[in-house]
């Protein structure tokens, strides 16, 4: 198993407010692996997924304690420039969420952002990465079309393909299949398999089956709390804690 | 038949009473004004300057004024209207002073419209010595209707979805970026229909121009901003309560007023329907 450590945290707190949202997690996720993040709602994974690339910078009177690396550099230092962070972490959300533009354009979207003029670069990267996506036989006579009129599972595709044509080096998953159907949700879960290849996942699930079936390392969270982390394998057969075994058994949470 | 359904007929009718009341009252109006204005419409109406002492001839001045009044208090209100509301919204941190400039604008909108019209000729007319032009009834105008404008343009973009701006920002885009090329393409129908609503009410107005604008005649069209003109809201006031012949230009004044109508319906048809096609666009 390939041990390069792309993201690791050390002693990371997190606060919405006065809510102590995170405490103390120090975890760290290797190149080309899947790690997913499970525990119950409103354990903190989702909140710790988005400290990753500071989504929750947006989040009015939130603060943190602690450091987040990514290929060894503080990405919270103040010599990060935020923006260039998010094209190396990609993210795709719970809920797919395409922008109300045509399914060219939404893939094109952070190409654009970044200032790339090249229109023949563009739709080769847009094709490229609507293909990784696995979505290109699917959309490729109506890539003019609004995205809105595409299927729920296509839509969350068409957003992994946005998320991939910035060439990010991590993708963050907030569930994303929360909203899909078992078929959509399958498509997800083999892309993912395939997409590990090249990029280091990182997966909000709360779906047991789902982290066990596409994660390599799994990590349990609870009350914003790291309680447990390990191979997937072992965390899904040999838990060291009565708490994660619990969790995951289903007798809690 | 037992209470509850009784309860839950009883308030359907009165909804659909109330509804009826709102579109009989459209259809009165409309249908008194067309009943007695439709014979003084005809094309020297609409193309020919007053003559007479305003008892013959057209209103093509008041149909111009009213056209450069509105386009200008557009010209300037849209602008500053959409940049404040994208300040306010976008930008602005939550807070006291924040609270404090929505109040404020909310207030401005309740201001009575003859307040703005001595506003006007204080600020634009005298002090800033326009004197009774179209820019400075663009102006008063314009104030009049930037709250309307703001509140529209807010509204639009509190209706577009979180998720937008965090997909936008996840793929690498600055805030600018996020909302030049996200937010306000989704909030465009709803700021325009706003826009237009602020303009068909401004164009339909007569106390903040009968101070800042308009004349009571003039025959030439206007040939710069710093003229004074007529408008159709004025010209009405003017053959209704002024004039000498009042009695005689009866279907003179109904015919004024079924044209000033009629512009601020088409104002109204546009922005529905230009709703409707940036909304398929989407």
């Amino acid at each position: 198993m390939n041990d390069i450590l792309k993201i690791a945290t050390r002693s990371f707190d997190f606060y919405y407010g006065d809510f102590h949202a995170l405490h103390n997690v120090s975890l760290g996720f290797y190149s080309n692996q899947v790690t997913a993040l499970i525990g119950p709602s409103g354990c903190g994974k989702s909140t710790f997924l988005r400290c990753l690339n500071r989504m929750n910078d947006l989040i009015p009177r939130s603060s943190f304690k602690g450091e987040i690396f990514l290929d060894g550099q503080d990405i919270y230092a103040p010599n990060v420039d935020v923006v260039s962070l998010r094209c190396r972490i990609g993210m795709v959300f719970q809920k797919p969420n395409p922008f109300p533009k045509s399914v060219f354009e939404n893939v094109a979207y952070g190409l654009r952002v970044k200032g790339v003029r090249d229109r023949t670069y563009i739709r080769e990267t847009v094709e490229k990465s609507i293909q990784q996506a696995a979505l290109w036989d699917e959309v490729k006579d109506r890539l003019h079309d609004s995205a809105l009129s595409l299927s729920g599972g296509q839509q969350q595709r068409l957003c992994i393909a946005r998320a991939l044509a910035v060439e990010p080096e991590v993708l963050l998953m907030d569930e994303p299949c929360s909203a899909l159907d078992p078929i959509a949700t399958q498509k997800i879960e083999e892309l993912i398999h395939h997409l590990k290849d090249n990029y280091t996942i990182i997966i909000v699930t709360h779906n047991m089956q789902q982290a066990a079936r596409v994660s390599d390392a799994t990590a349990f969270f609870y009350l914003g709390k790291l309680i447990e982390t390990n191979e997937t394998k072992v965390i899904f057969t040999r838990p060291m804690l009565k708490q994660t075994e619990d969790y995951i058994t289903g007798r809690f949470g | 038949m037992n209470r509850r359904r009784l309860t839950q007929v009883i308030v359907f009718w009165l909804l659909r009473i109330a509804t009826a009341i709102n579109g009989v009252a459209l259809i009165i109006v409309l249908y008194f004004l067309i009943a007695n204005g439709w014979r003084a419409i005809n094309w020297t109406f609409l193309t020919q300057p007053p003559l007479d002492s305003m008892t013959k001839g057209g209103i093509l001045p008041c149909i111009a004024g009213t056209i450069f009044l509105g386009l200008g208090a557009i010209l300037i209100a849209f602008p500053i209207g959409v940049a404040s509301a994208i300040y306010l919204h976008e930008y602005a941190k939550p807070g006291r002073i924040l609270r404090l400039i929505r109040l404020g604008i909310n207030n401005l909108a309740g201001v009575p419209s003859v307040v703005f019209g001595l506003f006007g000729l204080a600020v634009f007319v005298v002090y800033l010595k326009m004197g009774v032009s179209i820019l400075a009834g663009a102006l008063t105008l314009a104030a009049m209707t930037l709250p309307v404008i703001i509140g529209a343009a807010e509204e639009s973009l509190r209706a577009v979805p979180d998720t937008y701006r965090e997909a936008s920002y996840g793929l690498g885009a600055t805030r600018w970026q996020t909302i030049y090329r996200v937010v306000l393409p989704a909030a465009l129908p709803g700021i325009l229909t706003g826009a237009i609503l602020g303009l068909s009410r401004a164009a339909g107005e007569t106390a903040p121009i009968m101070f800042t604008a308009a004349v009571f005649y003039t025959p030439s069209l206007p040939s710069s901003v710093f003229d004074e003109i007529m408008a159709l809201p004025y010209h009405i006031y003017v053959l209704a309560t002024a004039g000498t012949e009042i009695a005689d230009t009866r279907h003179l004044q109904y015919g004024t007023a079924l044209v000033l109508i009629v512009l601020v319906l088409g104002l109204n048809l546009i922005a529905i329907v230009l709703r409707a096609r940036l909304r398929k666009r989407l």
